[in-house]
């Protein structure tokens, strides 16, 4: 986890997009730490109903949420944007199975990125994910999150589609170096 | 050519088990799981056992997806009993699986990997495995508790009593070179994903 100074404005939307996302049926929330995701990293952990499960990488996370769909069961891979590059052989199975997918990515070498290390991916992120077949979508202010997500819940769940929400660096504030 | 070079941790007997007998013997009872299969000898295997049935998700691609699919129908469903199994190869490519596994330690889990020293699909080159990496080392490391390694025949008791008895275990089923057990099998990740769904929640 970094240092970050934007887990109390992070509130105002995570938490609400936290029980949006139990109220929807998840139970397995998939990680690699990331301060984007504080919030939500954190409430599972604490929700003794749920799963949270620390990856070590994100590609972890693609073959989880199928093995959690054969089992009837919903999960979410939350990732930064520097963690899509792992997933994308992984996504084979995800969209060749047409295994139901939601993943809600923080963005990285966007809005106001700092660190130069964070640009290659952050550019390619949606670029590589749209190659593998997942839907992007996209939240930059707090008043989008809710809706967006709840549009992917819609697609993934009752569809069976495979989507990203990309939560860009204006909504969760850029680190600061 | 250049050679690779046999690790110093290489000191296990040489294999001698066929895995055709060996990964049946060691199962014994495939109606009592679901089942991961790692591509590709294990997935033609289990499939084989349970002759081509909807208890199996086989996988022919995704390297390294099994073990943590496991892991997630594990959690899903945690009053049935999930088995992986899966090749040394498969197992190497995401080989820190073990450690999210083991951190969230499911009590329906076991994993076998199947262990020939070789990419058994590609051209039968040497493994890391074949060169002396230890799988069995590896699961200790990152926390699995029950850690069992199969070299010969006198060890396969053992290994069926863990599976019987349940509990999150690594088996490590070391086997000679040499072709799976194989039965024609469907090859579209959309169908077996349907069929397994199907028969075990009734709905596609």
């Amino acid at each position: 986890m970094t240092e970050d100074d934007n887990h109390t404005g992070q509130a105002a939307w995570a938490d609400p997009l936290y029980d949006l996302l139990r109220a929807n049926g998840v139970t397995q929330f998939a990680y690699v730490p990331d301060a984007g995701h504080t919030v939500l990293i954190n409430r599972s952990l604490a929700d003794p109903d749920a799963h949270s499960v620390a990856l070590t990488t994100e590609e972890e996370g693609g073959a989880l949420l199928a093995g959690a769909d054969l089992g009837g069961g919903r999960g979410v891979l939350l990732m930064q944007s520097s963690g899509v590059g792992n997933t994308i052989n992984m996504l084979s199975l995800t969209t060749g199975g047409k295994f139901p997918l939601l993943t809600l990515v923080s963005m990285r070498g966007d809005f106001g990125e700092g660190n130069p290390w964070q640009f290659p991916m952050g550019r390619a992120t949606p670029k590589v994910l749209e190659a593998m077949g997942v839907i992007v979508l996209r939240a930059d202010v707090p008043e989008d999150v809710i809706p967006t997500v709840s549009a992917a819940l819609t697609m993934v769940f009752q569809s069976g589609e495979a989507v990203a929400v990309l939560l860009g660096q204006r909504l969760i504030g850029a680190k600061k170096f | 050519m250049a050679q690779l070079n046999k690790l110093s941790t290489s000191n296990l007997p040489a294999a001698t088990l066929d895995r055709r007998q060996a990964v049946p013997a060691l199962i014994e009872h495939p109606e009592d799981w679901l089942m991961i299969g790692g591509l590709a000898g294990a997935a033609q295997e289990l499939t084989a056992m349970t002759a081509d049935g909807p208890s199996v998700y086989g996988l022919a691609g995704a390297m390294g997806a099994a073990p943590m699919m496991g892991l997630g129908l594990a959690l899903a469903q945690p009053q049935r009993r999930v088995l992986v199994a899966t090749g040394d190869g498969e197992l190497l490519m995401n080989l820190s699986a073990l450690a999210s596994i083991a951190l969230m330690a499911p009590n329906n889990l076991a994993i076998i990997c199947v262990d020939n020293g070789h990419y058994g699909e590609t051209g039968n080159q040497d493994s890391h495995t074949g060169m002396g990496v230890r799988l069995d080392t590896v699961a200790t490391g990152c926390g699995f508790a029950t850690v069992h390694i199969i070299n010969t025949e006198a060890d396969m008791a053992e290994g069926r009593r863990l599976l019987r008895e349940g509990g999150l275990c690594f088996i490590l089923l070391r086997v000679k070179e040499g072709p799976p057990l194989k039965i024609a099998r469907s090859h579209n990740p959309i169908v077996i994903r349907h069929r397994f769904r199907k028969a075990l929640l009734g709905t596609e």
